[in-house]
């Protein structure tokens, strides 16, 4: 398999005192719609929230919708645990957000974009309204019809999830939809709908200015550019680096972790557990253990069964509760593990909540139900012991 | 526009149904049974129980049947081994979150989660027990729905039908997680919030989280009781929907058959509340034209048009809460199953010479919402509470069965008299529109001596299942006390189901209508689709139950209120004339504003 060296890049906090963000967005917009999709295709941009979704087609979905309104949105409501780099991203360069959902506008043919922020980050508020102010200000002055929102949510993590999002825009319950309908074809109010993560969106701005060969240049086939990282845990440097994609988790953990790392949790709470053994052959990419950015460190002091027990509370208590899979299967899984350890059932036990993880995996309504099951059979397959006893 | 045709196969085999056909329908019409819980054709799509997921090939995830559309070349699975375990696993998942104490649960025997599980065999249940002692605590505080949240699924049936049936939103999803729960706002008791108990969360509730406040056995011990007499009234919707909790089909009339059951439970007197339906259109008639006249003779400001329908007690208390402003529009008459108590206890009990205090009135209801209204301190009237207990028709069939009688083999019989004739109008008060229909039948025979010109009396403008009904009635030949409505267009309008009662009422506040009486029921379809008839409900149901109500209509020899003889004798005996002294002090009543929260 393709593999790159870990390779530091600076992409998403450079400053380009020649093209800044807003000069990005005059240059694009003298470009084709049609020209600019080719340009996301090309590039192989896939959505940096954790899903992978090619960007280029999700425009190009959108832009083929008819609608008397379609908009843009900046999924900011980065929430999974482990996660904060796009929190780094709006505070140091929400110009380029601004820029990447302008050019979408344009793209798709919308003239409203929303920025929705976690209410975790509302301290963040009045700085990106202001921002915001000027952008738009900018905007009008070019005569370019875009108009920036900013919206913040109210502290529940499934509202991350796209259709939870526009139900909580709407000023709904944050639930999932069901889906189909997509959002590129009905996503808030029902109009079609670009969603994408911020990071996702100042890549778009990013190859826009540079050109999709410098950024395909980086990465693997199936895992094209860098990505920024939230490194955590027993690590003495965390905090927050772009890496080219397509590393193997060896070459990351002799450059983060502390010299006993026993895991990594790839992609946080919702992602997979790698242990040691398999840090050689575990690829970050598409092609390997996808992630939204979270890179959790555990060394050998760390219990695994407090790790495992620590997502399931945060799943029990996070799930919106509406499907079946998801409120109750989370909770059985918590109390499963808990009865396993004080022994009132077998280790056994551990086998039918593994095959029920299955079941949620596929019955659940949207990615928080489904994804349940990655650190459930991660975890539980590879350190078994540490659960039962 | 014509939709396009989608093919696909469902377990091999192929069918061809309309573009944007669930899955679920396209493989009903194939005769493949898909379990669902969250599902109603009555609400719109949820697709949370995750109960009808079926394998589409070459798809990562399992579709949920209900709200998935089909396209083309789709291969359906609806029983490969992934839907079996996930299945099976998703009702077990619910069972461990359910109070499981069937035998002793109201719903035991007409719960879908029951049958489902009855059907999946699951012996030991692997899942730990979630229900929270918390939830056992039932809420018992209103004397029309009870709530038991330990038996609740979370499919949001209720939720849907108070929000979209109703736009009320009694109910609604609280918390999430494993904190989620269904309740009211701020967790308040039913009885606190602005529940009309009109309920239709009863009818749609797939377990037993939400039954009527059962009076089962207080009624029996009333009926064992030798000093008392139990007098029951039967409402008009009850005699077209009892049979299908008895084993007989929907849209079968039993009148005859119920009179026969109820005396031989052991009631004293067998009585009808269409009798009731009958007063109500003499009072309520007169009302409407002695506020015409007010307003078009007296050139009466005060006078509040239109007059609106007071007998169904969930639009009347949606009323008090929701468009406070708009209640002196109700007719001040009070309801048939109150017009009905009050009587039985003065004129009925001294004609029969009974003590009013010995007296036990019964009234047999589709209704939940009448369980409240008999509680309603302004119900006292005759001196005493006028209608002791309200049962619905499915505690009727629950009593009938307790009671040993073979229902289907019963003769025939007819009401006990007085208070027991009725006429064809009385009947249809059972089903929307019927209200209307028997008091222009009666009022426009009183203005110009004429039959409403209406083949067979059947005013078809205010009859089916529109949500919003409006007619026009041009007054002419008028009789010479009546000569200022002469030439009068009369606008009627109707209303079922409180969700189009509000698009009325908004019209009404809005000042834009110009309608002169309205008539509302609370329930869709009227009291055909109570909050206490049978269970399950549907639109088909409710329009074989109106159908049964029509055919009932056209079976009674008198069709118009005014000709009941025992009602003119009433009058004659007792009550002199509509809106009488002796009316005001028992038929008629007053309403409160009531507080939204």
């Amino acid at each position: 398999m393709e593999q790159k060296q870990l390779k530091k890049i600076d992409i998403i906090f450079g400053w380009d005192e020649k093209c800044t963000p807003i000069q990005v967005v005059e240059k694009t917009i003298k470009k084709t719609p049609e020209g600019i999709i080719l340009d996301m295709i090309d590039s192989g941009l896939k959505g940096r929230g954790g899903a992978g979704f090619p960007t280029g087609l999700k425009w190009k979905f959108c832009r083929n919708e008819e609608a008397d309104a379609k908009y843009v949105i900046c999924n900011a409501d980065e929430g999974e645990p482990g996660t904060f780099k796009d929190r780094e991203i709006l505070d140091k360069v929400p110009e380029k957000i601004f820029a990447g959902m302008t050019i979408c506008g344009f793209v798709i043919g919308a003239v409203e974009g929303y920025v929705y922020v976690r209410g975790e980050y509302n301290f963040m508020l009045n700085m990106l309204q202001q921002k915001i102010d000027i952008f738009n200000k900018q905007l009008h002055d070019m005569k370019v019809d875009f108009h920036i929102y900013l919206r913040s949510g109210s502290g529940a993590y499934v509202c991350g999830e796209e259709s939870a999002l526009f139900e909580s825009m709407e000023g709904k319950r944050g639930e999932p939809r069901n889906k189909p309908p997509y959002p590129t074809v009905a996503g808030y109010n029902g109009k079609p709908t670009v969603i994408n993560n911020v990071e996702t969106l100042v890549y778009t701005s990013e190859i826009c200015r540079m050109g999709p060969e410098q950024f395909k240049a980086l990465g693997t086939k199936d895992s094209r550019g860098s990505k920024v990282f939230s490194v955590s845990g027993d690590t003495p440097i965390a905090g927050i680096y772009e890496l080219e994609l397509g590393m193997p988790l060896k070459d990351f953990v002799d450059e983060f972790g502390d010299g006993d790392t026993k895991a990594i949790q790839v992609g946080g709470a919702s992602g997979h557990c790698v242990p040691r053994k398999k840090f050689n052959d575990t690829i970050i990419g598409f092609e390997g253990i996808p992630t939204g950015g979270s890179m959790m460190i555990f060394n050998s002091s760390r219990s695994m069964y407090n790790v495992l027990h620590d997502y399931l509370e945060f799943f029990t208590e996070e799930s919106c509760g509406q499907c079946t899979p998801c409120r109750i299967g989370c909770q059985q899984l918590l109390k499963g593990i808990e009865a396993v350890k004080k022994g009132q059932r077998p280790p056994t036990y551990l086998d039918d909540l593994k095959r029920l993880t299955a079941t949620m995996k596929i019955a659940a309504k949207c990615g928080l139900g489904q994804s349940v099951a990655n650190p459930f059979t991660s975890i539980v397959d590879n350190f078994r012991e540490e659960i039962i006893y | 526009m014509s939709k396009y045709m989608v093919n696909l196969k469902i377990n091999n085999t192929p069918i061809q149904v309309e573009e944007g056909t669930t899955i679920l329908d396209a493989a009903k019409r194939l005769n493949f049974k898909i379990p669902t819980l969250c599902n109603h054709p009555d609400l719109s799509v949820a697709g949370n129980c995750r109960v009808c997921v079926v394998e589409v090939k070459g798809a990562r995830l399992l579709a949920a049947s209900c709200a998935t559309p089909v396209s083309e070349g789709m291969e359906v699975n609806t029983n490969s081994e992934k839907v079996r375990i996930a299945r099976k696993h998703i009702v077990e998942l619910l069972l461990s979150e359910h109070n499981v104490d069937c035998t002793k649960c109201f719903k035991n025997g007409n719960c879908e989660l029951q049958e489902l599980s009855a059907e999946y065999r699951f012996g030991d249940h692997i899942f730990m027990d979630l229900v929270k002692d918390r939830d056992k605590v039932r809420d018992i505080s209103s004397p029309s729905i009870s709530r038991d949240a330990s038996k609740c699924i979370r499919c949001q049936r209720c939720v849907r039908t108070c929000d979209e049936l109703q736009s009320v939103s009694a109910l609604a999803v609280i918390n999430k997680g494993d904190h989620q729960i269904i309740s009211t706002f701020m967790n308040k008791p039913i009885n606190d919030v602005v529940c009309t108990n009109c309920g239709q969360c009863i009818n749609r509730c797939p377990t037993g989280a939400l039954y009527e406040r059962n009076y089962i056995e207080d009624v029996w011990h009333a009926i064992y009781d030798p000093n008392k007499f139990v007098v029951v009234e039967t409402a008009p919707a009850t005699r077209v929907a009892l049979g299908e909790d008895l084993g007989i089909a929907t849209g079968t009339r039993v009148t005859g058959k119920m009179v026969s059951a109820l005396r031989k439970m052991g009631f004293n007197k067998v009585l009808d509340t269409d009798f009731t339906a009958d007063l109500t259109i003499m009072e309520e008639g007169t009302e409407l034209l002695t506020r015409l006249k007010r307003a078009l003779v007296d050139k009466d400001e005060t006078v509040k048009l239109p007059m609106m329908t007071s007998c169904s007690p969930g639009w009347v208390k949606y009323q008090e809460h929701m468009y406070p402003e708009l209640i002196d529009n109700l007719s001040s008459c009070k309801s048939p199953q109150q017009m009905f108590g009050a009587l039985a206890k003065t004129y009925y009990a001294d004609k029969i010479n009974i003590k009013a205090e010995n007296m036990v009135v019964v009234s047999i209801m589709p209704c939940t919402a009448k369980k409240f209204e008999c509680n309603r301190s302004e119900m006292r009237d005759s001196g005493f509470k006028d209608v002791d207990y309200v049962l619905t028709t499915r505690e009727l069939a629950m009593m009938i069965k307790q009671a040993g009688i073979e229902f289907d083999k019963l003769e025939d019989e007819t009401y006990d008299s007085i208070l027991g004739e009725s006429t064809g109008a009385a009947v249809i008060f059972g089903t929307t529109g019927g209200v209307m229909e028997a008091a222009l039948r009666t009022a426009y025979e009183i203005i110009t001596g004429n039959e409403v010109p209406f083949t067979n009396l059947n005013i078809k403008p205010v009859r089916g299942m529109e949500g919003v009904k409006e007619a026009s009635i041009k007054i002419k030949n008028t009789k010479p006390e009546w000569s200022f409505l002469e030439g009068v267009e009369l606008n009627v309008a109707v209303a079922h189901g409180l969700a189009n009662a509000k698009v009325l009422m908004e019209s009404v506040k809005s000042g834009k209508s110009n309608y002169h009486f309205i008539e509302v029921m609370g329930c869709p379809g009227g009291c055909i689709g109570g909050g206490g008839q049978p269970i399950p409900t549907s639109a088909e149901i409710r329009k074989r139950r109106a159908e049964a109500i029509y055919a009932e209509d056209m079976g009674k020899p008198i069709r118009k209120s005014h000709e009941n003889p025992e009602v003119t004798e009433v009058y004659k005996e007792y009550l002199t004339h509509p809106l009488g002294h002796k009316s005001h002090e028992l038929l008629h009543t007053h309403y409160k504003v009531r507080k939204r929260y």
